[in-house]
């Protein structure tokens, strides 16, 4: 997925933008994926062309290096170890082996050794400033780089190279209209003694006369009504550009006053904006996970879109027909992403209004979605004001449309509900197609294609078939059996099955204490079982047949997931800090796979993913995986940064790794796609080395697995061929899982399943066990039979 | 081949536009798909403003179904008086389809499109009745109140035959469908068959015991009729037995009998009721229908689809469907005694207490046709399709002028955020008077973007009284009343201050809460009787245990509209 950072141009040729740990160039012509520079063990924090040869590029991160790349080749040339996190860089033409680096709050001038060698040491550092500003865009160079300008809160510095000296010029905080002045970005005149800084209001500021500390002026110009992100000077400085969250481009006529134009309706929020060196194409970057190329007429002509994860309120979805995966997209619109091809196909408008881009304003936004079975319908929930009291909502129905290729709007039901609508399903039956939904006024209802027998003619809208109600309840969750004949629906502690022909109550099912969080119904040969799990801890197997409980076993568990191809249900259990993922059957309590530790966080969505062609892997503990792909999603990125007690490293790495916020589990072939850091420091180490660097795959297989396991040795065997099947280090889960296949699978019914922790001592132990030869017992084994 | 497709092999052309290496622009047309998925994001309607949303609302009452477009689709009616109130109605089944009108002591005959009578029997000295044609339309039978029946030729002018025998008024005379012999019901509860030819008495049968005011002979059977009496039943009689075969209770004394085509359902009105019986099942009730509110007087069957017509005292006229729902409804100005549909529903007329006969002809295409043509012609077609039918050749560029977004002038000023203009604009007279769903609509997008309050301050006490007039009249309609009342609490946050300068403001003010108050006890009392209607409900529904496990039954309950 993509990560627009930030990003340079070269003649209109290329994009770099930063992406994770690795930079990714793209065309701005085909709007295609080149290749990504990759090399980085962590986040890349900034990139600049190398002023003394167009085609390569500094790119600096925050595992303290600063690389050289050839970027059309995508090679690397040279490693400069700094030894600290670095924040940003800057690079002039004149200050030739010099780059500027954000280190901690300092902005330190480093010279970069000309040594021959891949990597070197850089060590002649000099502070120009220690008092900086955290954000990136706050510091800029000047005309022919003989100053250096960068903004702190109300202060605006420039460091003159040849005087050796800063001049401060400050702002009041407020002044009597209210405004805002603090800065938030800066860019100055490429011919010109002038610099423009953007203001938290929205004010734009042009200071000229600077060198002269006494008499500066500055003129205000202002047409933002909210935060200026960024601020950029097209290359012979006839134009400067700006962006904010209204996502309008606006460009305004340098020396002429206040003659701009608008480019309005990009998509999210503007975060940078950028100019190619002939001043032909300008970029924006977006909070949507957006690359807008735009020509110099001020003419969108190129848009290079990644997964947007903003917010994903809606489950995680399979678009039946087009395999894609469904989710929220730009704000009112659901994205279709192509899995396979790791590539955005579209989006739909859901919601229908123009999109205000305003901080705080509570827009529609689509909040439930569902698919049936064959992707002929849609469903969809948008959903307003859920700060304030009064809530409106609209559920809406689309049919695909063969003829355009996309789904269209069928019913719009306005007061579906009298409350929130909870949760929907259709039914999964090939003949007639239900929806269900489910609200918080305790009614369930059942919308089917009314057909009107008054009207000869097919009437193909949506209308309520069936209100249902038990005891006043609240519901919870509803769901639709393989074959549609029963309907679960639970209320509170209470599971109650309907049959959807006659709305008939056909039983009730309770288990208490605990309110039912997720229902699901088996598939195929386990058709007959109905698995619930409850906020307490439980997780029920119910036989519908015999209406009685099968089996239940204690385990909390956050997200339930059937997989639609097979029996296979997965179920990420939740607890102390990290998330277990238990494959099983409806039919047999023991689980089928057991990965402990997927990641450290509550996983809030998942969702199978059918693949293409079945694998045919024998290997037992991977056998679930055969038909389909399972793909999870964790918490959302705010909660990262809300939690306190973190090192601002902590907060560099957990937004890293916010940012590769899809997971993927075993054996998927898309290598482009980063993988989530898992488990002890060495596998980082070792799965962050570049390839050539390491030692050759055969020695260091061994190696590596035996870094993994803890258990005994038999299993070893099988384990080392899988890992020899897969050569690329850059699979790890394939491996990760089959070790953690290895651990023991849970017992029937256990009440206590949390794995003994080890300590200290027996960790040792265990490593020692690890490391000592075991080559004697394969000789044991030979000689036996 | 276009750029779009080169590196990546899933996306199939459909037309090749462009050389290899064109750079893609907004300016180009791509016509390019997915194989899987659909057409790619288009760069061009990514940038484009959404007008507001005008919420289409459906109307409520009756829907639109095929049945009433087909019985809407008759011309106004034709009125034509008559002497006295008409009795009977009953077209000739042979073309052209001239129909016999029974009113007073005259016989008219009309013809389909004819206005004045084109042959008139007026040779009664009292009343005459029940006027009918015989199976080939030559011969028409007639009673009358002094108890004569009369045969006329329908091109002469004096009686063929006349039967003499009842004692009473004769109401209803028919021929049986052999053509020879006649069957009349009297008010001396008998009735009798008499042979056309030799004009004798062929028999008298009396079971009946009050008048018989309803008489329906079989088509398919040339010895069997349908009789109805003001005994509240209805007989079969077949003339080979001489007596009747089967009795049914209609419960009210019956007003007309009526045979379906098949022979298999019998029509029988009375009182408020219009009750269906299958003979096959032995005269057993199908159905009773009560939608009218006074007797129902006529009923006839529309020769398209059977669809069943019946008339009513209630003045109305009413249309069923197949499953015997109401589908349509013709109103009159006076109580309605008889009726009849012409072959092929060209035709409806309708004879009322006040002598008036109402005859409404069937809309044709035809008519439309010449009405356009009248019309004066707008632009050649050629104006619109310049241009458009010309298909590019394969080497040559596209280049696609910019479609212009036409928007409405308050989407305009929404665009560029002048939110007190598009509020003014959205007030105009004609908008708010004709589209008060337009005017919600930009109110609610006001209130969406959090701009409604800006748009609502600062006006004076013209456009104040614009707003509140709005108000006063929409603020209880259910589909505006959210919004509207949001309007309100802000007006009334922001003037509150000023509000006692303006006796106009003020006065509207006042009735607003008058108005609100009678709402909100309309309210309460509606809310009332939905819980009456819900006890009577749970008090309808068979309590079933389900499966020892203590269940409730579930009650649908009624549910109540958006309103």
């Amino acid at each position: 997925s993509l990560n627009g950072k930030y990003k340079v141009q070269r003649h209109g040729l290329f994009v770099l933008c930063t992406s994770g740990d690795s930079v990714k160039v793209y065309s701005t012509r085909t709007e295609e994926w080149l290749h990504s520079l990759q090399g980085h063990t962590n986040q890349v924090t900034g990139i600049a062309l190398n002023p003394a040869n167009h085609l390569q590029v500094y790119s600096c991160s925050a595992d303290g290096t600063v690389k050289l790349w050839d970027f059309i080749d995508g090679i690397l040339i040279k490693t400069f170890i700094i030894g600290y996190p670095l924040f940003a860089i800057y690079v002039s033409e004149k200050h030739e082996g010099i780059v500027f680096l954000h280190i901690g709050f300092q902005l330190v001038a480093v010279h970069l050794p000309k040594s021959a060698e891949q990597e070197v040491e850089a060590k002649e550092l000099s502070a120009v400033s220690s008092h900086i500003s955290p954000n990136p865009s706050c510091t800029a160079f000047g005309r022919e780089g003989q100053y250096i300008a960068f903004a702190r809160n109300l202060q605006l510095n420039v460091y003159f190279f040849r005087k050796q000296k800063t001049y401060s010029f400050s702002l009041k905080a407020t002044d009597k209209k209210g405004a805002k002045n603090a800065f938030t970005c800066i860019a100055c005149h490429p011919t010109d003694d002038c610099i423009a800084t953007g203001h938290e209001d929205g004010k734009i500021r042009l200071w000229r006369n600077f060198i002269h500390k006494k008499e500066y002026t500055y003129s205000t110009q202002h047409w933002h009504h909210n935060a200026v992100n960024t601020l950029c000077f097209t290359p012979e400085g006839t134009n400067l550009l700006s962006g904010g969250i209204e996502s309008v481009l606006v460009q305004w006529q340098y020396g002429t006053g206040n003659r701009k134009e608008f480019l309005p309706r990009l998509g999210g929020s503007i975060l940078h904006v950028s100019a190619s060196s002939d001043g032909q194409l300008f970029c924006t970057s977006h909070s949507d996970n957006k690359i807008t190329v735009i020509e110099s007429s001020f003419k969108v002509c190129g848009v290079i879109q990644g997964l947007v994860k903003d917010a994903v309120l809606t489950d995680l979805m399979i678009d039946p027909r087009s395999k894609a995966l469904v989710l929220n997209g730009k704000p009112g619109h659901l994205q279709f992403y192509s899995l396979l091809r790791d590539k955005h196909l579209y989006n739909l408008d859901i919601v229908q209004q123009e999109y205000i881009y305003e901080a705080g304003l509570d827009q529609f936004e689509v909040v439930k979605a569902a698919f049936d079975i064959k992707g002929y319908w849609l469903a969809t929930v948008e959903e307003r004001g859920q700060k304030s009291s009064d809530l409106e909502f609209f559920l809406k129905l689309w049919s695909y449309d063969e003829r355009t290729q996309s789904f269209v709007l069928n019913t719009t039901i306005t007061a579906a509900h009298t409350d929130r609508i909870i949760s929907m399903c259709f039914s999964s039956s090939e003949e007639t197609t239900m929806l269900v939904t489910i609200a918080e006024d305790g009614q369930f209802k059942a919308w089917c294609q009314g057909v009107d027998a008054d009207t000869q003619q097919d009437q193909n809208f949506w209308s309520c078939d069936f209100v249902g109600s038990y005891h006043n309840l609240k519901p919870t969750n509803c769901s639709f059996s393989a074959d549609s004949s029963l309907l679960a629906v639970s209320f509170q502690e209470v599971i109650t099955i309907w049959s959807p022909d006659t709305w008939e109550l056909l039983t009730t099912l309770c288990q208490p204490p605990g309110v039912i969080r997720d229902l699901c119904f088996g598939r195929l040969s386990c058709s007959k079982y109905l698995i619930s799990t409850t906020t307490r801890n439980l997780l029920c197997c119910w036989n519908l047949l015999t209406c009685a409980l099968e089996w239940s076993t204690s385990v909390e568990v956050s997200k339930l997931q059937s997989d639609p191809l097979s029996e296979n249900v997965a179920a990420f259990s939740y607890q102390s800090k990290h998330t277990d993922l238990f494959v099983f059957k409806p039919n047999e309590p023991r689980p089928l796979f057991t990965h402990k530790n997927v990641c450290s966080e509550k996983i809030h969505r998942a969702v199978f993913v059918p693949r293409e062609e079945p694998l045919n892997n024998c290997d037992e503990s991977s056998q679930w995986l055969n038909r389909s792909q399972l793909y999870f999603l964790t918490q959302n990125m705010l909660v990262i940064d809300d939690s306190v007690a973190v090192t601002p490293f902590y907060l560099l790495l957990g937004k890293h790794r916010q940012q590769q916020q899809k997971l993927n589990t075993p054996s998927h072939q898309a290598a482009d796609r980063p993988q989530q850091p898992q488990g002890s420091v060495t596998i980082t180490e070792l799965l962050h080395t570049p390839a050539h660097v390491l030692p050759p795959a055969s020695v260091l297989c061994s190696m590596f697995v035996s870094s993994l396991l803890i258990s005994n040795t038999g299993e070893m065997e099988s384990s080392e061929q899988e890992m020899n099947s897969e050569k690329e280090e850059e699979d790890s889960e394939g491996e990760m899982e089959a070790c953690d296949s290895q651990q023991e699978l849970r017992a029937q019914g256990s009440v206590d399943e949390v794995t003994p922790k080890l300590s200290k001592a027996q960790e040792r132990e265990l490593k020692r066990v690890r490391k000592t030869d075991f080559s004697w017992m394969a000789g044991l084994i030979d000689s036996k039979p | 081949m276009c750029l779009f497709c080169v590196p990546m092999p899933y996306i199939r052309c459909v037309v090749w536009i462009m050389s290899v290496w064109m750079w893609k622009s907004p300016e180009v047309l791509l016509y390019c798909r997915c194989s899987e998925g659909r057409e790619p994001v288009f760069i061009s309607d990514m940038a484009s403003f959404k007008p507001t949303k005008v919420q289409f609302l459906p109307k409520l009452g009756e829907k639109v179904t095929e049945d009433t477009l087909y019985w809407k689709n008759y011309k106004s009616p034709v009125q034509i008086k008559e002497f006295g109130a008409v009795t009977k109605i009953d077209f000739s089944p042979l073309a052209p389809h001239n129909y016999a009108v029974t009113a007073s002591t005259r016989i008219h005959v009309y013809g389909l499109h004819s206005q004045e009578p084109i042959r008139s029997f007026t040779r009664f000295r009292d009343t005459a009745y029940g006027g009918s044609f015989r199976g080939d339309g030559k011969l028409l039978v007639a009673g009358s109140e002094e108890g004569l029946i009369r045969l006329f030729d329908i091109s002469g002018r004096v009686a063929l035959r006349q039967f003499t025998g009842h004692s009473k008024a004769v109401h209803v005379t028919s021929f049986l469908s052999d053509g020879f012999r006649v069957v009349s019901g009297s008010d001396d509860l008998t009735f009798r068959v008499w042979d056309v030819p030799s004009a004798v008495e062929l028999s008298s049968i009396t079971e009946h015991t009050d008048y018989i005011r309803a008489l329906a002979p079989s088509k398919l059977n040339p010895d069997l009729f349908v009789t109805g009496s003001y005994d509240h039943t209805v007989k079969v009689f077949d003339m080979r037995s001489g007596s009747s075969v089967m009795t049914m209770q209609h419960g009210h004394p019956v007003e007309c009998v009526l045979l379906y085509p098949s022979e298999a359902l019998l029509v029988s009105t009375g009182g408020r009721y219009v009750k269906i019986w299958d003979l096959l099942k032995g005269g057993q009730e199908l159905v009773s229908l009560k939608n009218h509110h006074k007797t129902v007087t006529c009923a006839c069957l529309s020769s398209v689809g059977n669809k069943l017509l019946t008339g009513s005292l209630d003045r109305h006229v009413k249309v069923y469907n197949s499953s015997y729902k109401v589908v349509h409804n013709f109103d009159c100005d006076a109580s309605i005694l008889s009726m009849a549909v012409a072959p092929d529903d060209e035709v409806v007329a309708v004879g009322m207490t006040n002598g008036v006969l109402s005859v409404r002809h069937r809309k044709h295409k035809k008519d439309k046709e010449t009405l356009t043509s009248r019309r004066r012609r707008g632009p050649s077609y050629r104006v619109f399709v310049k241009g458009k039918n010309f298909v590019p050749r394969q080497d040559d560029f596209l280049v696609s002028k910019p479609v212009k977004q036409y928007l409405r002038k308050y989407d305009k000023q929404l665009k560029s955020f002048e939110v007190s203009k598009a509020l003014d604009t959205a007030l105009q007279t004609w908008t708010r008077t004709s589209k008060p769903e337009v005017t919600v609509a930009v109110i609610i997008e006001l209130n969406r973007r959090g701009t409604l309050k800006n748009a609502l301050a600062g006006r004076n006490e013209e456009s104040l009284t614009k707003i509140l007039n709005f108000l006063l009249k929409h603020i209880f309609d259910p589909r505006f009343s959210r919004p509207l009342l949001t309007v309100g609490d802000i007006v009334l946050d922001l003037y509150r201050q000023v509000l006692h300068q303006s006796p106009v403001v003020e006065r509207q003010l006042q009735r607003l809460m008058e108005v609100l108050g009678r709402e909100a006890e309309l309210q309460q009392e509606l809310l009332q009787v939905l819980g009456i209607l819900d006890t009577l409900f749970a008090s309808l529904t068979p309590r079933k245990e389900v499966a020892a496990l203590a269940a409730l039954p579930v009650d649908q309950g009624p549910q109540l509209q958006a309103a």
